[in-house]
C-alpha cells in the first residue's frame, strides 16, 4: 500500500502504523459508561469504503484520517487530522 | 571422458562453444556450455532418468524447459549452499556445477522407495485419512516418522546460508514482465514515448519464444530484429532492462515484488557480493507478456522419461542444440505442435510419427510429412512403453477405434496453451474462460495492469507484436509521458487451431500432477468422495500444490474434474491463484536482516565508556543497556550487583537512564493538554517543580508511568518509560492531533536529544558540586525534593537538573545535549573518584526500586489498574482523562483484583522467584485458590534476603499473612510473607534529605 | 463405510469404485432443530456434538462457499493449550484433550502430531512472564516445561546460539502441543457430522435473520431460499461482523488480515512447532515436508484476503534471525486469511441480545487449535441455552463489566493482540 501523506508526498505502508475506524467519535465528559463502551468497543468493522487514523511515524508523525476500502485496500483519500501540523483549530 | 556431449548438434544454438564447462550430476562427469541450462547439458549427454516422483518413485526426465518443470529437482550445490528442489530447467550451467538427483534410496537408477508403486493400489489420493488410525500412539511413534521420511523431495542444507541477500527498490512509469516479442514491442513503445521503463525477465537471454521459434519480425529474422530491438532499449535513457529477474507478486498500490538472481549462475557470490536481491518496485503502470505455458495432455506412461512438452523440445534442439530424442514422434491436438515437427526435421532428427487429435491435419503438413517419410495418425496416444532409460513404443488409439504402435525414444506433446494468468489474478480476480483457444484468459487484473501477447491469449507473432506496443504505449500515456511511440513492429501470424483434448482413456496410470503423483483416476475418486469444488480437489488430492505451483497440471486437473462432474470448465472454475509465481528463498525475503543485524541496535551515550569499563549489556528494546559493571574478584554478578547497590545507598553512584522516552511539550495550553493524559494534574504544577505521572489507556488500564517536569510556564519536559517512548509518543500526538485539536500545544520528541544519567547516594551533591557551577544552589532549600530547572556545569554547558529519585536515596537526574554525554560520564568518574562513585547497570537499578516498591514493566502489564498499583488515589476526580469512565467499570474496581503487594521469603535463605504463584498455606494449588503471581524480584542486600513485588488477589488487606508461594515448573515452593511493598525507608526521608 | 486399512485394502481391489462422498450432499429442509451458520472447522464440530454428545441430529450447517474454505483452510496448523490467563487455560486444555481422541471420535486421520510446541524466550522478563504462564498450565493439570538454554541446544541445534541479535535463553515448552492436518480436521467433522444426520448444505449463503413479532430468530435467509431453526448459531469467523449487521448487532471485533507462508516440501528438517520470542514467527514443517509458518497481521482493518510485503518480509527476517539454514529454503506460496480480531485477544461464546441467536466469534490466533473444544462448548450452550464452565468467561458483556482477557494486555486494540 501507498500513502500520499499530506505533508510529505506518497510513502511506503512501512512507515505508517494503523489505529483504526475513524467514525467513533471519543464521548463529552459527562458521558456515561455506555456510550464510552460503545466507542472503546463496539466497531461496524465495514466491509467497504471506511474512514480510517493512521499515523505517519515514519515520517511527520501527522495522523491521518485516509478513506480506504477494506475489500480492495484502494485509498481514495487522505486528510490530515483536526490537529495535524503546526496550525491550530481556529488559528 | 567428460567431453563427450553425444546428443549435441554439430551446429546451431545459442550456446557458446568456446567456452564449454565441466560439471557434475550424481558423482558423474559432463560437459557442457556456456549458455547451456543444466537440463539442457543433460539432454546434450544423453541423460534422461533425472529425478524420482513424490509419492510413487516413478522415474521421470525433463518435461519442460522453465520455470513450470515439475519433474526435473536436483539438488544444487553441496555443503551449506545446497539448495533442494532446484529446476535443472532454470539452472544455468557454470564450471564446476554439482547437482545430485533426489528423493531415492541408495541410487537414481535403483531406487528402492519404488516398491511403493506395488502399493500403489492403496496409496490413491487421500488414502492416509482413512487409515494410520489405531492405535493411536502409533501415529507420533511410527506412521508420522514414516511418512514425514518418505516426503519432502529434496534435502535443505541444514547449516546456516552463508550468503547474503539484499532489499531495494525501484520507481517506474511502466513496469513490464517478460521479453518475449510482446515484452519487448511494449519496452520499446513505452521507452520512446520517454516513460520510464523496467523490464523484468526471468530467464538469463532476452528473447522469449524467438528463441526458439524464430520467425520474421519487420522483413528480418527474428535474431537479427531482436539484436536492433536490444540495442535500440539499450540506448534509450531510462529504460532498465533486468535479467534472471522474476515478477512475482502483486501488492497494493501498484508495488511488485522480484527477485533477481544476481549470481546464481556462478559456483558462489563473487567476495561482498549478493546472491539474489529482492525489488520492492513501485510503478504506475505494468504490463504483464509473460507469456503462455504449453499444456500436457493426460494419458498412460505419459510421466515417462523422453515424453516432453513439444515447445519445450524445440527450445532444446533449436536453442541449446541439444537434442532429447534420436527419433521423436509428436501428439498434439493443435497446430503449433507441428512446428516442432518442422525443428527437429530442421536438425535432422527423424521423426517417427505424428499424432494428431484434430479430424483435419492441413496439405502444408501433410506434405511435410510425406517428404519426411512419417505417418500422420489421427487419434491419441493411449499408452508410453518404457522405463527409467526413457521411451520405447507408444501406442495409438486411432480415430475409428484401431490402435497403432509407433518406435520412438521421445514423444512431444502439445495439448495447447495456458496464458499466464497468475499475475493477473494475484488480487482475487478469476481468470475467464475462453473457447476459442479453450484456455483461462486474464480477467479481473489489478489495478494499472494489463496483459498482452500469449499472457493474454493472443498466440499469433504479429498479433503480440501489435498488442504489446499498443499497450506499452498507452501505459507511457497513463504515466503522463507524451513521446511518439513510432512505428509498431510486423510480423505475420501462425495459423491457430485446436481441438480441446484433456486425458485419453486408458489402462495405467496417467498422471496429472506429475511432481506430486496425482492420476485422472485421483481426481475420479476426490469427485466420488464429494471433493468436487477446485480448492477440495486440489487440498485432497494435493492437486498443484507442488515446487511447480501447478503451471502445468492444474487446468488439466480441473477440465478432467468438470468431465467427471459433468460441468464445464468454467463452471467448475479456477483456484485461487496465489503468490509468489515462482518459489523465492527464504533468504531474498529477510535481506540483511539476520544475525546481529536482524533488528537495529541503539546505543545510550555512554555506552562506549561502559563498554571500556568492561559492563555486561543486555538487550532493552533494542537498546543495549549496562546490566552490570563486573570488577576482579567477584565471582557472580550478583556479587557485582550487591556492590553497585551498596555503594549507591552508602555513598554515591550514577546510571546511564537516556533510553527513557522524553518529550518536550510546548504551548499555552501545555499544563490543561497534560491533565487529558495524566490521571493526575499538571497544569498546577509549579515552574521548577517535577511530579509523578500515570496514564492510562482509554479502556482503563494503566499505560505508563514517568516524571514529568514543568521547566516554564509554558514548557513541560516530559519522560516515558524505556519500553514505551515510541507508543507514548503515538498517543499523545492522537490525543493532540485527534481528541483534543483545541488545545495549543506542541509535542517534540527529544530522547536522542538529551543524556540522562541518575544520580544517587547521600554523596550525590558533593559529586554534582564538582561538575556544576558554583553559582548554581543545590542545597535542600535551594533544590528541593522534585525540584527541575536549567542549571550551568562547569565550563558553561548548560544541562537540566531533576531531583528526582527511583532508588529512593537522595538523587538528581541530569540530562545534557546527547553530545555530551560521553564526556559527561567520564568527569562524574574522575570527578567522584574521592567519592567512591560507582557506576551500576539496569540490575543494582531494579534492585533498588523493588526495594522501594516502585512499580515498572512486569506490574505495569496492560491489565492493571491506578488502583491496582497501589496508585488509585492519583485519579483526579475534578477533570476529565483519558481512561477516566472505563476505570470505572464492575470488574475494574472488584473488591478481590489482584493487587501489588511486598513478598519475602519466611526463610531468609529461601530464593524468590518471579512467575511463582500464590496460593493460601496449606492448600492443595488448582484453578480455584491460584491468588497471584510474583511479578519482580530481587536480592536485597539491604534487607540481606530475596525479596519481590507480586500481584495478589486482596494483597493490599493481607499484609503479614503467611501464603505458599508455588513454583512447579522448577519444582520449588515455599512460604512467604506478604508485606508492605516499600521495604526500604518507607517514610521516604532519605530522598528528601 | 468405516475407514480402516482393511477398508481400504478391500476398496482397493475394486479400483476404489466404491467408496461414497465423505459427507452426504444435502438439500436443505425446511426447518432444523439448530442452524449453524458457518462450514467451517468450529461450525461442523458445533454439529458433530450437537449430534454426538447432545442427542440434537435435526442439524443444518450452512456454508457460503465449500466446506473449510475459510480460516479452517488458512492457517499454520498449531495446535497447543499454553495459555496463562483464567478462562482460556481451562477451555483451551478442554480443546487439547479433544484433539487427542479426535481420530477415534471421527473415523478420520485428522493426523494429530504432538510433538511438541516450543516459545523461546529471550530476556528475563520474557522468562519470568512465561514461568508464570507455565505454572499456570501446571495448577490447572497442563504439561509445561520450562527449558534453560543448554535444553533448548540438545532440542534445537540449528538456531542462532552464535551471533543472534536476541540470543535464545531458554524457552517454555508444551510437548503435548503441535500440529494436525487442518483440512481434515473439517472434512473429519463433516464425514462423521454427516453419517449422524446433519445436513451439510454448500454454497448457501445466508442473506438475512426471520425474526418473529418478539423478535426472535426463528430462521433464515438464505441463497436457498428459507430455512426455520429453532436456534442460530454464528461460527462465521472472518465474517462475524458482517453477519451479525444483519441481526442489527455490533460487535467487539474488527477484521484483520493474517498471512501464512509454506516452503517448497523438503526432507525433515524441523522437529517441532517454534515460536521466536524476539520476533514475530512461528514455524512447523507438514508431514508432506513444507515449513508452515506465519507472523503477525498486518495491521489494518481488511477483508481482502490477501497482504503486503512489510509483513511478509517481517516474518522472514524473523525466520533467518532464528534459523539461519532456511535461508536458501524456497518460499512456496503466501495467502491471507480474515481474522475475527477481538478487542481483548479472546474469543467470545456466547448467546447474542437477540433471542435464538448464539454467537461463536473473535477467534484471532487461535481458531484453528481451539476447533474441537469450540464446538463442544458452542453445541453445549446452544443445547443447554447456558455456557459451559470452560467458556464462562467467553461472555460478550465481558468488555461492558470489565472482566476482559487479554493475554498479551494491550486494551481495545485489535491489531496489537
Amino acid at each position: 500500500m501507498r500513502i500520499v501523506c499530506p505533508f510529505c508526498g506518497e510513502r511506503e505502508l512501512g512507515e505508517f502504523t494503523y489505529l483504526g475506524d475513524a467514525k467513533p467519535q471519543r464521548p463529552a465528559a459527562d458521558a456515561g459508561e455506555d456510550a464510552v463502551y460503545d466507542y472503546v468497543y463496539l466497531r461496524d468493522n465495514i466491509a467497504g469504503v471506511m474512514s480510517e487514523h493512521w499515523y505517519h511515524g515514519g515520517g511527520c508523525r501527522s495522523w491521518l484520517k485516509i478513506t480506504r476500502n477494506t475489500l480492495t485496500h484502494e485509498i481514495s483519500a487522505v486528510e490530515p487530522a483536526a490537529g495535524a501540523g503546526a496550525a491550530k483549530v481556529g488559528a | 571422458m567428460a567431453g563427450v556431449q553425444a546428443n549435441r548438434l554439430a551446429n546451431g544454438g545459442l550456446i557458446d562453444r568456446s567456452d564449454p564447462l565441466n560439471f557434475r550430476f550424481d558423482g558423474k562427469s559432463f560437459a557442457g556450455f556456456q549458455g547451456d541450462t543444466l537440463a539442457s547439458a543433460l539432454i546434450a549427454n544423453g541423460v534422461k532418468l533425472v529425478g524420482r516422483s513424490f509419492k510413487y518413485h516413478r522415474p521421470r526426465g525433463i518435461l519442460s524447459a522453465g520455470s513450470e518443470e515439475p519433474n526435473a529437482l536436483v539438488e544444487l550445490r553441496s555443503g551449506a549452499r545446497r539448495e533442494p528442489n532446484t529446476k535443472a530447467t532454470t539452472a544455468e550451467l557454470y564450471e564446476g556445477l554439482e547437482a545430485a538427483s533426489q528423493n531415492r534410496w541408495p541410487s537414481l537408477r535403483h531406487d528402492l522407495m519404488a516398491v511403493n508403486q506395488l502399493f500403489a493400489p492403496i496409496f490413491v489420493a487421500g488414502f492416509y485419512y482413512k487409515t494410520f488410525m489405531w492405535p493411536a500412539k502409533f501415529w507420533e511413534a511410527i506412521y508420522e516418522p514414516t511418512i514425514r521420511r518418505a516426503a519432502g523431495l529434496g534435502r535443505a542444507a541444514g547449516i546456516p546460508d552463508p550468503d547474503h541477500y539484499d532489499k531495494a527498490w525501484a520507481h517506474c512509469d511502466v513496469l513490464i514482465a517478460g521479453s518475449g516479442p510482446a515484452g519487448l514491442a511494449a519496452a520499446l513503445a513505452a521507452g520512446r514515448s520517454g516513460a520510464r521503463v523496467i523490464l523484468c525477465e526471468e530467464d538469463f537471454a532476452l528473447g522469449g519464444r524467438l528463441l526458439s521459434d524464430g520467425g520474421t519480425i519487420d522483413s528480418m529474422p527474428a535474431a537479427e530484429w531482436l539484436s536492433r530491438a536490444l540495442a535500440e532499449l539499450a540506448a534509450l535513457p531510462d529504460v532498465r532492462i533486468m535479467t534472471r529477474t522474476t515478477l512475482f507478486g502483486v501488492y497494493d498500490g501498484g508495488t511488485y515484488g522480484a527477485i533477481e538472481r544476481v549470481n546464481d549462475h556462478l559456483p558462489s557470490p563473487p567476495e561482498h557480493q549478493v546472491r539474489q536481491r529482492l525489488w520492492r518496485i513501485v510503478a504506475k503502470r505494468c504490463v504483464v507478456a509473460a507469456g503462455a505455458i504449453e499444456r500436457p495432455i493426460v494419458f498412460a506412461g505419459n510421466d515417462t522419461p523422453g515424453v516432453m512438452m513439444a515447445s519445450a523440445m524445440r527450445t532444446y534442439v533449436a536453442r541449446y542444440a541439444a537434442t532429447p530424442a534420436k527419433r521423436v514422434a509428436l501428439f498434439t491436438n493443435n497446430e503449433d505442435g507441428w512446428r516442432t515437427v518442422e525443428t527437429a526435421l530442421g536438425a535432422g532428427l527423424q521423426i517417427a510419427a505424428v499424432v494428431d487429435a484434430r479430424p483435419d491435419v492441413s496439405a502444408a503438413h501433410r506434405s511435410l510429412a510425406s517428404k519426411g517419410g512419417f505417418p500422420v495418425l489421427n487419434g491419441s496416444v493411449a499408452a508410453v512403453d518404457g522405463g527409467r532409460d526413457g521411451v520405447r513404443k507408444i501406442s495409438v488409439s486411432l480415430t475409428g477405434g484401431a490402435r497403432a504402435e509407433v518406435e520412438a525414444d521421445g514423444l512431444a506433446v502439445s495439448g495447447g496453451w495456458n496464458p499466464a494468468v497468475a499475475l493477473t489474478s494475484y488480487h482475487r480476480g478469476r481468470p475467464k474462460w475462453q473457447d476459442d483457444i479453450a484456455a483461462f484468459v486474464p480477467d479481473g487484473a489489478p489495478p494499472g495492469m494489463v496483459a498482452v501477447g500469449a499472457a493474454n491469449g493472443v498466440f499469433g507473432l504479429g498479433a503480440c507484436l501489435s498488442q504489446g506496443f499498443a499497450a506499452g504505449a498507452q501505459a507511457a500515456r497513463d504515466a503522463g509521458r507524451s513521446g511518439k511511440a513510432g512505428l509498431t513492429p510486423v510480423a505475420e501470424d501462425e495459423a491457430f487451431s485446436l481441438n480441446p483434448l484433456w486425458h485419453v482413456a486408458g489402462k495405467g496410470k496417467a498422471f496429472v500432477d506429475q511432481q506430486h503423483d496425482v492420476t485422472a483416476s485421483d481426481i475420479e475418486l476426490a469427485q466420488r468422495e464429494g471433493f468436487e469444488s477446485v480448492e477440495h480437489l486440489k487440498r485432497y488430492t494435493t492437486l498443484g500444490m507442488a515446487t511447480d505451483q501447478g503451471k502445468t497440471s492444474n487446468v488439466a486437473g480441473l477440465a478432467i474434474m468438470a468431465a467427471v462432474s459433468g460441468k464445464s470448465i468454467p463452471e467448475t472454475g479456477t483456484t485461487i491463484y496465489r503468490p509468489p509465481y515462482v518459489p523465492v528463498a527464504i533468504g531474498a525475503f529477510a535481506g540483511h536482516h539476520r544475525d546481529e543485524n536482524f533488528h537495529a541496535t541503539r546505543l545510550t551515550p555512554s555506552h562506549h565508556w561502559a563498554a571500556e569499563q568492561g559492563a555486561i549489556f543486555v538487550d532493552t528494546g533494542l537498546w543495549k543497556r549496562a546490566q552490570w559493571y563486573p570488577r576482579a574478584g567477584e565471582k557472580d554478578w550478583l556479587d557485582s550487583v550487591t556492590r553497585e547497590v551498596k555503594a549507591v545507598r552508602g555513598g554515591v553512584g550514577f546510571c546511564d537512564v537516556s533510553t527513557l522516552g522524553k518529550i518536550d511539550v510546548h504551548g499555552p495550553d501545555a499544563g490543561a493538554f497534560l491533565d487529558r493524559v495524566y490521571i493526575n494534574t499538571f497544569s498546577n504544577l509549579a515552574v521548577g517543580k517535577a511530579r509523578y505521572g500515570l496514564m492510562l489507556r482509554e479502556d482503563g488500564m494503566v499505560y505508563d508511568d514517568g516524571t514529568t517536569s514543568r521547566l516554564a510556564e509554558d514548557h513541560y519536559f516530559l519522560t516515558t518509560t524505556t519500553a514505551k517512548a515510541g507508543p507514548v509518543m503515538q498517543h499523545l500526538e492522537f490525543c493532540r492531533q485527534v481528541l483534543f485539536p483545541e488545545f495549543d500545544v506542541q509535542l517534540t520528541s527529544v530522547s536522542d536529544q538529551w543524556a540522562q544519567f541518575s544520580i544517587a547516594g547521600p554523596k550525590t551533591r558533593d559529586l554534582l558540586r564538582e561538575i556544576v557551577d558554583p553559582g548554581e544552589d543545590l542545597s535542600n532549600e535551594g533544590f528541593p525534593f522534585m525540584g527541575a530547572r536549567e542549571v550551568a556545569l562547569r565550563g558553561g554547558i548548560k544541562a537540566r537538573l531533576f531531583r528526582i529519585s527511583f532508588s529512593g536515596e537522595m538523587a538528581f537526574e541530569i540530562s545534557v545535549p546527547a553530545r555530551y554525554g560521553d564526556a559527561l560520564v567520564r568527569n562524574l568518574m574522575q570527578a567522584g573518584a574521592p567519592f567512591g562513585v560507582t557506576p551500576y547497570g539496569t540490575e543494582a537499578l531494579g534492585v533498588m526500586r523493588i526495594e522501594k516498591g516502585h512499580v515498572a514493566g512486569p506490574e505495569l502489564s496492560g491489565t492493571t489498574t491506578a488502583a491496582d498499583l497501589g496508585l488509585g488515589k492519583m485519579m483526579s476526580t475534578k477533570k476529565d482523562f483519558v481512561g477516566r469512565i472505563m476505570a470505572g467499570r464492575e470488574a475494574l474496581v472488584a473488591p478481590n483484583r489482584q493487587v501489588v503487594v511486598g513478598i519475602k521469603p519466611t526463610d531468609k535463605a529461601s530464593r524468590l522467584r518471579s512467575g511463582a504463584h500464590i496460593i493460601p498455606k496449606g492448600e492443595i494449588p488448582g484453578p480455584g485458590n491460584d491468588q497471584g503471581y510474583v511479578t519482580s524480584v530481587c536480592f536485597s542486600p539491604t534487607l540481606d534476603q530475596w525479596i519481590g513485588l507480586g500481584l495478589v488477589e486482596r494483597g493490599r488487606e493481607r499484609i503479614g499473612e503467611i501464603v505458599h508461594a508455588h513454583d512447579p515448573l522448577r519444582g520449588e515452593g515455599y512460604d512467604v510473607e506478604l508485606c508492605n511493598p516499600v521495604f526500604y525507608d518507607p517514610e521516604g526521608g532519605r530522598q528528601r534529605g | 463405510m468405516k475407514y480402516s486399512i482393511f477398508s481400504l485394502a478391500r476398496a482397493a481391489l475394486s479400483g476404489h469404485k466404491n467408496w461414497q462422498r465423505t459427507w452426504r450432499d444435502a438439500t436443505p429442509k425446511d426447518r432444523y432443530d439448530v442452524v449453524v451458520i458457518g462450514g467451517g472447522g468450529h461450525g461442523l464440530a458445533t454439529a458433530w456434538f450437537l449430534a454426538s454428545e447432545y442427542g440434537i441430529r435435526n442439524v443444518a450447517v450452512l456454508e457460503k462457499g465449500w466446506i473449510g474454505s475459510g480460516n479452517a483452510g488458512r492457517n499454520t496448523t498449531i495446535i497447543r493449550s499454553n495459555y496463562g490467563l483464567p478462562g482460556n487455560t481451562g477451555f483451551y486444555e478442554l480443546s487439547m484433550k479433544l484433539w487427542e481422541r479426535m481420530e477415534q471420535d471421527l473415523n478420520y486421520n485428522t493426523m494429530v502430531s504432538q510433538r511438541g510446541v516450543i516459545n523461546l524466550y529471550h530476556s528475563d522478563a520474557q522468562r519470568d512472564a512465561y514461568a508464570r504462564r507455565g505454572n499456570t498450565m501446571r495448577i490447572n493439570g497442563i504439561d509445561a516445561e520450562l527449558l534453560d538454554l543448554a535444553a533448548v541446544k540438545k532440542m534445537m541445534p540449528f538456531l542462532n546460539f552464535d551471533n543472534a541479535r536476541f540470543p535464545v535463553q531458554g524457552g517454555l515448552l508444551q510437548r503435548r502441543g503441535g500440529t494436525a492436518r487442518h483440512d481434515a480436521v473439517v472434512w473429519g467433522y463433516a464425514h462423521a457430522a454427516s453419517a449422524l444426520g446433519v445436513d451439510i448444505i454448500q454454497n448457501c449463503e445466508v442473506t438475512g435473520f426471520v425474526r418473529d413479532a418478539n423478535g426472535k430468530v426463528t430462521g433464515v435467509e438464505t441463497s436457498r431460499g428459507r430455512i426455520g431453526a429453532g436456534k442460530v448459531g454464528m461460527a462465521v469467523a472472518g465474517s462475524s461482523s458482517r453477519v451479525a449487521s444483519m441481526a442489527g448487532l455490533r460487535l467487539p471485533i474488527e477484521s484483520h488480515v493474517l498471512q501464512a507462508f509454506v516452503s517448497e516440501a523438503i526432507k525433515p528438517l524441523l522437529p517441532n512447532v517454534m515460536t521466536f520470542g524476539a520476533g514475530h514467527f512461528y514455524v512447523s514443517q507438514s508431514d508432506k515436508g513444507g515449513l508452515v509458518f506465519g507472523g503477525d497481521i498486518d495491521g489494518y482493518n481488511s477483508y481482502a484476503q490477501r497482504g503486503n510485503m512489510p509483513v511478509m518480509e517481517d516474518v522472514c527476517e524473523g525466520g533467518m534471525a532464528l534459523i539461519p539454514m532456511i535461508g536458501r529454503v524456497r518460499l512456496l506460496r503466501q495467502w491471507g486469511g480474515i481474522m475475527d480480531m477481538s478487542m481483548d485477544g479472546t474469543p467470545i461464546i456466547d448467546k447474542t441480545p437477540v433471542d435464538g441467536l448464539y454467537l461463536n466469534a473473535g477467534w484471532c490466533y487461535g481458531g484453528f487449535k481451539a476447533t474441537p473444544g469450540s464446538g463442544f462448548v458452542f453445541a453445549h450452550l446452544l443445547a443447554r441455552d447456558e455456557s459451559h464452565e470452560e467458556a464462562a468467561r467467553f461472555r460478550l458483556d465481558r468488555f461492558r463489566r470489565g472482566a476482559m482477557i487479554d493475554e498479551k494486555g494491550v486494551g481495545a486494540q485489535p491489531n496489537l493482540h
